[in-house]
């Protein structure tokens, strides 16, 4: 019943057998960072998503109260040609891991409601195929950085922490 | 005729030799003097010395100024086809050139990074400023009208296309990913595709640093 009412209260579709295993419950996110362009440039979205369920996870978005959009993108490379186009999810494999990266999944972020600069601490919440969400802080870097950065080797999700109404279900929830 | 004539005729059989050898230190000196290709640089990266047509185009830089491929003679030209609202790729590679640029220390103040814009619809000269200036100070943005653009992009067999399938002003454009690399004669020399390594690149931009231009 306890379990029962959970998944009613989160809206989340749950598989018999597997009543906890939700892709937010599953997924630790790490080296979460922002590339942040000049003016109003869209940014791109970083991290590491590992899996640590026995279900196979899929991220299919996010969504954050600092940009109008976010949207889950794919760069490729053919024939010498840079590609960019929108992504349905990242199938992120059980016990396995997968990564937001440059030049590849990556979430591009438009219209922000306020200047971001390096440093600050932006909230996105990551939406799963399942329907769970998860909340994540990511650090905005500046353009030309390469990764979350040497000051902040990990990024932890912080769900727990935040006050939320959509929030990842814990294990000892 | 009569010079050859001469020769046969009149010089002692050891002097042709002496003369050959004489006439090979001759060109081997002028060689090394006038052209570096007679020795080529053990570059790294895709070769394309020869291949490519030398650096020339008729842009506007990111401060307004009309500008050509002879503006950038004397430096060594890393010459990258993007657009500002790529959020990604473009990044990625000018972020990763600032590194190499680094790695490069004072001699990278003898080297240009120039950014095409693809979308020279909404890169102005003034957006393109802040942008490759968030990246590395010697990069140069560079856009023009849209012919001008495509005129550059085809003279490197690159090419560029706007993605149909966005309404709004939030299109994408894929281009190439390349690098074309020029020595401070403005002759191409290497190209460096996304599968290239930092270090190659390194490697070739000190020796294309460290060599002079001569034509």
């Amino acid at each position: 019943m306890r379990a029962l009412g959970f998944a009613a209260l989160l809206g989340v579709a749950m598989l018999p057998g597997a009543l906890y295993a939700t892709s937010a419950n599953d997924v630790r996110v790490s080296h979460a960072w922002l590339r942040i362009l000049p003016g109003d440039l869209p940014a791109g979205g970083y991290a590491t998503l590992q899996n640590t369920g026995t279900q196979p996870a899929a991220l299919t978005g996010a969504h954050s109260t600092t940009y109008a959009d976010v949207m889950l993108h794919l760069s490729s490379v053919a024939g010498g040609t840079s590609r960019m186009r929108m992504a349905e999810a990242m199938s992120i494999p059980a016990q396995g891991t997968a990564k937001l990266a440059p030049g590849g999944y990556h979430l591009m972020l438009t219209r922000p409601v306020h200047p971001v600069i390096p440093g600050d601490h932006v909230l996105l919440t990551l939406t799963f195929a399942d329907g769970s969400t998860l909340n994540t802080t990511f650090i905005a870097r500046p353009a030309n950085a390469a990764d979350a950065g040497p000051d902040r080797p990990t990024q932890p999700a912080t769900a727990h922490a935040l006050p939320t109404t959509h929030g990842a279900v814990h294990d000892h929830d | 005729m009569s010079g050859l004539k001469f020769h046969g005729k009149s010089f002692h059989p050891q002097l042709p030799a002496w003369l050959l050898l004489a006439g090979m230190v001759l060109l081997g000196a002028l060689t090394l003097g006038s052209c570096q290709r007679a020795t080529p640089l053990p570059l790294r990266l895709t070769n394309i010395t020869g291949h490519m047509p030398d650096l020339d185009f008729a842009l506007t830089d990111d401060t307004g100024k009309a500008v050509t491929g002879a503006d950038y003679r004397g430096k060594v030209v890393l010459l990258y086809f993007g657009y500002t609202h790529c959020p990604d790729v473009c990044p990625l590679t000018l972020a990763q050139l600032h590194v190499s640029m680094q790695r490069l220390g004072a001699l990278a103040d003898g080297a240009r990074i120039l950014f095409v814009s693809v979308d020279p619809t909404r890169d102005t000269p003034a957006i393109l400023k802040t942008y490759v200036s968030a990246f590395d100070p010697r990069a140069v943005g560079l856009t023009g009208s849209p012919r001008a653009v495509e005129a550059l992009s085809k003279r490197y067999r690159s090419a560029f296309t706007r993605e149909p399938d966005a309404s709004d002003s939030s299109y994408a454009v894929s281009h190439s990913s390349a690098i074309y690399v020029f020595d401070r004669a403005g002759h191409a020399r290497v190209l460096a595709t996304p599968s290239a390594t930092q270090d190659d690149l390194v490697h070739d931009l000190h020796l294309l640093l460290n060599t002079q231009a001569e034509s």
